[in-house]
């Protein structure tokens, strides 16, 4: 409780970072707005000539606001700072192929170091602690996130032998949560919020499960496995099924985190640029200050719900692959979950 | 509605970019070989050493309540065992007691009686010997009387009539 009375003014002081400087780029508009109100009042007069005036430049606004919320969302070769300035990322072509640092590559790298720094200071002083000990401060928060994702995602999804795989899922675990974190940072991006990143993080996933379950099954097992244990007849509809079943997992994991990660973002855009499409201050104090809160609140919890999630159908994933009951019961499971 | 008309035309989402799916699988690699190495094989042998205490002292402490009801389930038994020994002594000594004070009562009485019987002959017989004694002296004075009688007296044969009278009427008399 304590945290989150402290975390609310702090995310509140973010979104007044964010408005600020688009609030004085629109500070001329102000003016504007007053001259829409009288030109209401007048309109049985000039009704047509206001009405071309307004009329022009609407759609303009419009895909300026389509443009700066693309332009926050997509990846970029610059790294802007909008007051102050921007930097320059370099460009690396090797052998043919564009493999250039990127804004999105910037926050993995920064989200990489983060997770370098906390868990190297967290497990020394594990390295340090006898059995008897118990973790504090920093340590035992990521203990709990730790235990969270070692007992109610990978032991009560995979069952006996998910030690092995909990490296992956608490890395990957941790590595989205922060890029989530770092999205909702001012100046941040979400590197998570890029189709390229969750996909590559995805197909981390398939590649696990795949071997995870030709350990388990063997190279027979996992081809019978395709054919669902029916007659040879059906084969041939139900092989190429069950083939794009394989990939339908890590591309819904890839869609899933994507597109909250993305839509989060835009929605919070679009409730400022309310504001300065409809030029008044009065929605952008009753409507867009308070719903961008409300919805950036919303994406801290979604952060934390995202990796959670990915994590966890990771591991149910490796679990159904490496599980040895019949095929109906894993179609239960997945539709259970 | 037209802001996100653009969003989706732009189309620029969903564009691959082979660079950062490349920096993202060399990035991600490389931060899980690491934590892999400094931070979860640590935290997770600690977590699981942690675990296994736990679970040994819960089963510690499982085994010792069994102990200790094993114990004193025991000492119930034996405190009841005592409790029915104390109440069968208890039992046998009254039983003696009584039986004992029964006995004790009539041989006081056998022997009381016994007394009074005896007492009883003696009296008798020292009743019996009184009489012959005074049987005796009675003979014996009326020897003397006659004597008297005869020295002082009359007709020797008269005398004579006389004490034999006299003597069938002591003895009718006694009998």
């Amino acid at each position: 409780m304590k945290r989150l009375k402290v975390r609310q003014p702090k995310a509140m002081l973010k979104v007044i970072a964010i408005l600020l400087p688009l609030l004085f780029n629109v500070s001329g508009l102000a003016a504007a707005s007053t001259g829409q109100s009288s030109g209401i009042s007048r309109e049985s007069v000039t009704a047509p000539a206001v009405e071309g005036g307004q009329a022009a430049p609407a759609p303009l606004e419009e895909e300026k606001a389509g443009d700066v919320i693309m332009h926050h969302i997509l990846n970029n070769n610059v790294y802007a700072f909008p007051p102050f300035g921007e930097v320059a990322l370099p460009k690396i072509v090797v052998g043919g192929y564009d493999i250039s640092v990127t804004k999105h590559v910037v926050m993995l790298w920064l989200v990489s170091a983060t997770l370098l720094i906390v868990f190297s200071f967290v497990g020394g002083k594990y390295k340090k602690m006898t059995a008897r000990q118990s973790p504090k401060g920093l340590a035992n928060a990521m203990e709990a996130l730790i235990e969270f994702v070692r007992l109610d995602v990978a032991k009560s999804n995979i069952g006996p032998g998910y030690e092995k795989h909990l490296p992956y899922l608490i890395t990957v675990f941790m590595f989205i949560l922060f890029c989530n974190l770092f999205g909702l940072i001012p100046y941040g991006s979400t590197a998570t919020g890029n189709i390229n990143v969750t996909l590559t993080l995805a197909v981390f996933t398939f590649f696990i499960t795949q071997i995870a379950a030709l350990k388990a099954h063997g190279v027979k097992g996992f081809l019978e496995h395709l054919t669902a244990g029916t007659h040879w007849a059906l084969w041939i509809i139900l092989v190429p099924i069950e083939i794009i079943g394989l990939f339908t997992k890590p591309f819904a994991l890839t869609v899933r985190l994507f597109a909250n990660m993305t839509a989060g973002h835009i929605i919070i855009l679009s409730l400022i640029f309310i504001s300065f499409i409809l030029k008044s201050y009065v929605v952008a104090a009753a409507v867009s200050v308070p719903f961008a809160i409300f919805i950036y609140l919303l994406e801290l919890f979604v952060a934390f719900l995202q990796a959670f999630i990915f994590t966890m159908l990771s591991a149910l994933f490796i679990g159904l692959a490496t599980a040895h009951a019949g095929h109906d019961e894993h179609e239960a499971e997945v539709a259970h979950h | 509605m037209l802001t996100s008309g653009i969003i989706l035309l732009a189309g620029s989402l969903l564009s691959p970019e082979p660079g950062l799916i490349f920096w993202t699988t060399v990035t991600f690699f490389i931060v899980l070989l690491i934590l892999k190495k400094i931070a979860w094989g640590p935290i997770l042998t600690a977590l699981e050493e942690r675990e296994k205490g736990i679970q040994s002292a819960i089963d510690r402490a499982h085994q010792a309540k069994d102990e200790s009801e094993a114990i004193l389930r025991k000492n119930r038994e034996l405190l009841s065992k005592a409790d029915a020994d104390a109440d069968k002594i208890i039992r046998e000594g009254k039983d003696y007691a009584e039986k004992l004070r029964a006995d004790i009562s009539a041989k006081a009485h056998e022997e009381a009686n016994k007394m009074i019987a005896a007492a009883k002959d003696s009296i008798e017989q020292e009743k019996r010997r009184a009489l012959d004694v005074l049987r005796n002296e009675v003979a014996d004075l009326a020897v003397m009387g006659a004597e008297k009688i005869i020295k002082t007296a009359l007709d020797a044969d008269l005398q004579k009539k006389i004490v034999n009278s006299m003597i069938k009427d002591l003895s009718t008399k006694r009998n």
